[in-house]
């Protein structure tokens, strides 16, 4: 069926997508948490960065991760100065370009879940006398919990579909930047049309999956009328 | 009898666009390697006849794979022989109009001036932690780049420092950013008016690696298109000759 190496490129996609949902977790929840409560002029820009990877071509994100990564660029620079090395055409490297070009699937739905929960339940939770940290994991998290839901497999699927931009950064080494739209693309281009059309039948069943959990995980939450 | 005016603009109107010599406009692929000589001769076809190219530039496999599934490009500048004998067989191309446009060089390149030497030593050593090539399936400069490292039995040891692009031009473009610290690119990318544009090159000898020959070929969908002839024919012109043996290619 499939051959080792589309083996150990699906195996590296999920890697990098799994990482960089753990990550996106950690840093996209307190971002949503500040945009969906602040009132500073700093909101508007921010949003509109956020969201830049959802209409953004992966080319141009991938063009300037190159630049911005590369010895000359100032992430690069640091990377050097810290003495770590550079991140293109690394696995770590493709993570970080991934959790920027998912951030929005991950920042959105969690926002407007905060946003739609309002500021009622978090007064109830002080005059309980709860402390923020509690507040938040036994108050927010459960009540939110759809908006968590959705942005954790959007964001898993996306970072696991994304193709333009590990193209222009990955540069297709496998086991470290091959992942599986790149394998797909790389027997594309060679005319291995049967390789070709099993990894793609994978990533359609994958991509079909995702989407059926999602909607079931909706149709869940209205009927429970959650929030 | 009353006079219309209708069938006397539409006959002036489809004059107007059919006379002779009139410029027409032509879709072309083009081996990533050759895109800055293509550049100028585009201009040149433009001045000298007013006709106008459209480029499509890509590694050749790839390109051979878009004409095979219907793409509508006139003319194919390939980076080799075997793809132009290739759409001949198919029947997508006119049969006998492949001809030799160029011989392609390569080169190993760096941006920064003093990484490469003038023997190609730096390959043997430890200053570098990334080699870009072009993908050796679909370009033919990364197949060469393949067999010279085979030459030079250094194949195992480069391994783990390759980086690939998609075509040649990717392949430079990670040398460009500085991303990769050394590539093997095509000369034309780094030459200019015959000079090193900028960086450090050893200009791999030919025993190393099989000829690149790039041959081009008229297809079947530009066969009456008056624009991709025009073309076909100023690729084989002395003077153009000249300006692609500028960018670095023997001819």
């Amino acid at each position: 069926m499939l051959t080792d190496t589309d083996l150990q490129a699906i195996g590296l996609t999920l890697q990098v997508a799994a990482l960089t949902t753990v990550i996106l977790l950690l840093v996209g929840t307190p971002l949503a948490w500040w945009l969906a409560h602040t009132r500073s002029w700093v909101k508007k820009p921010l949003s509109a960065l956020v969201a830049l990877p959802i209409v953004l071509p992966p080319s141009v994100l991938g063009f300037y991760l190159l630049v911005f990564m590369g010895p000359q660029g100032t992430l690069g620079q640091w990377m050097q100065a810290l003495g770590l090395g550079l991140l293109p055409f690394t696995f770590t490297g493709l993570v970080v370009a991934s959790v920027f070009y998912s951030m929005p699937f991950m920042v959105q739905p969690i926002q407007n879940a905060f946003e739609a929960m309002g500021t009622r339940p978090l007064e109830v939770a002080a005059s309980l006398r709860a402390s923020p940290m509690d507040a938040f994991f036994s108050v927010v998290v459960p009540l939110c919990k759809p908006g968590f839901v959705t942005g954790t497999i959007m964001c898993f699927a996306h970072t696991v579909g994304e193709f333009g931009v590990v193209l222009m950064v990955g540069g297709n080494i496998p086991g470290a930047t091959r992942v599986v739209s790149v394998q797909i693309y790389d027997h594309v281009e060679a005319m291995e049309y049967s390789d070709a059309h099993r990894l793609a039948a994978v990533m359609l069943s994958f991509s079909f999956m995702v989407l059926l959990v999602l909607n079931m995980v909706n149709s869940a939450r209205r009927k429970t009328g959650g929030a | 009898m009353k006079f219309s005016l209708k069938p006397l603009l539409l006959s002036a109107l489809t004059l107007a666009f059919s006379a002779p010599g009139l410029a027409e406009q032509t879709q072309i692929a083009v081996a990533a390697n050759f895109a800055e000589p293509i550049k100028a001769i585009a201009a040149v076809l433009e001045k000298t006849t007013g006709h106008t190219l459209k480029v499509t530039l890509g590694a050749t496999g790839k390109l051979y794979a878009q004409i095979k599934n219907g793409a509508p490009f006139d003319v194919l500048l390939a980076a080799n022989t075997a793809t132009p004998a290739a759409l001949e067989k198919d029947g997508l191309a006119k049969t006998g109009s492949s001809f030799t446009y160029a011989n392609g060089k390569l080169v190993l390149w760096s941006a920064d001036t003093t990484r490469v030497d003038a023997k190609g030593e730096v390959l043997q050593g430890n200053s570098f932690h990334k080699l870009a090539y072009a993908n050796p399936k679909t370009a033919p400069y990364g197949e060469a780049a393949v067999q010279v490292m085979d030459k030079l039995g250094l194949t195992s040891s480069l391994t783990p420092k390759l980086v690939q692009g998609e075509s040649i031009g990717q392949a430079f473009h990670f040398v460009y950013t500085g991303n990769a610290e050394i590539g093997f690119v095509a000369m034309s990318q780094v030459l200019e008016g015959g000079k090193l544009k900028g960086g450090s090159m050893w200009v791999v000898p030919q025993a190393l690696y099989q000829p690149i020959q790039q041959n081009a070929v008229l297809l079947q969908h530009g066969a009456n298109n008056a624009a991709a002839q025009a073309l076909v024919q100023l690729l084989q012109s002395p003077n153009i000759k000249n300006l692609i043996r500028s960018y670095g290619y023997d001819l």
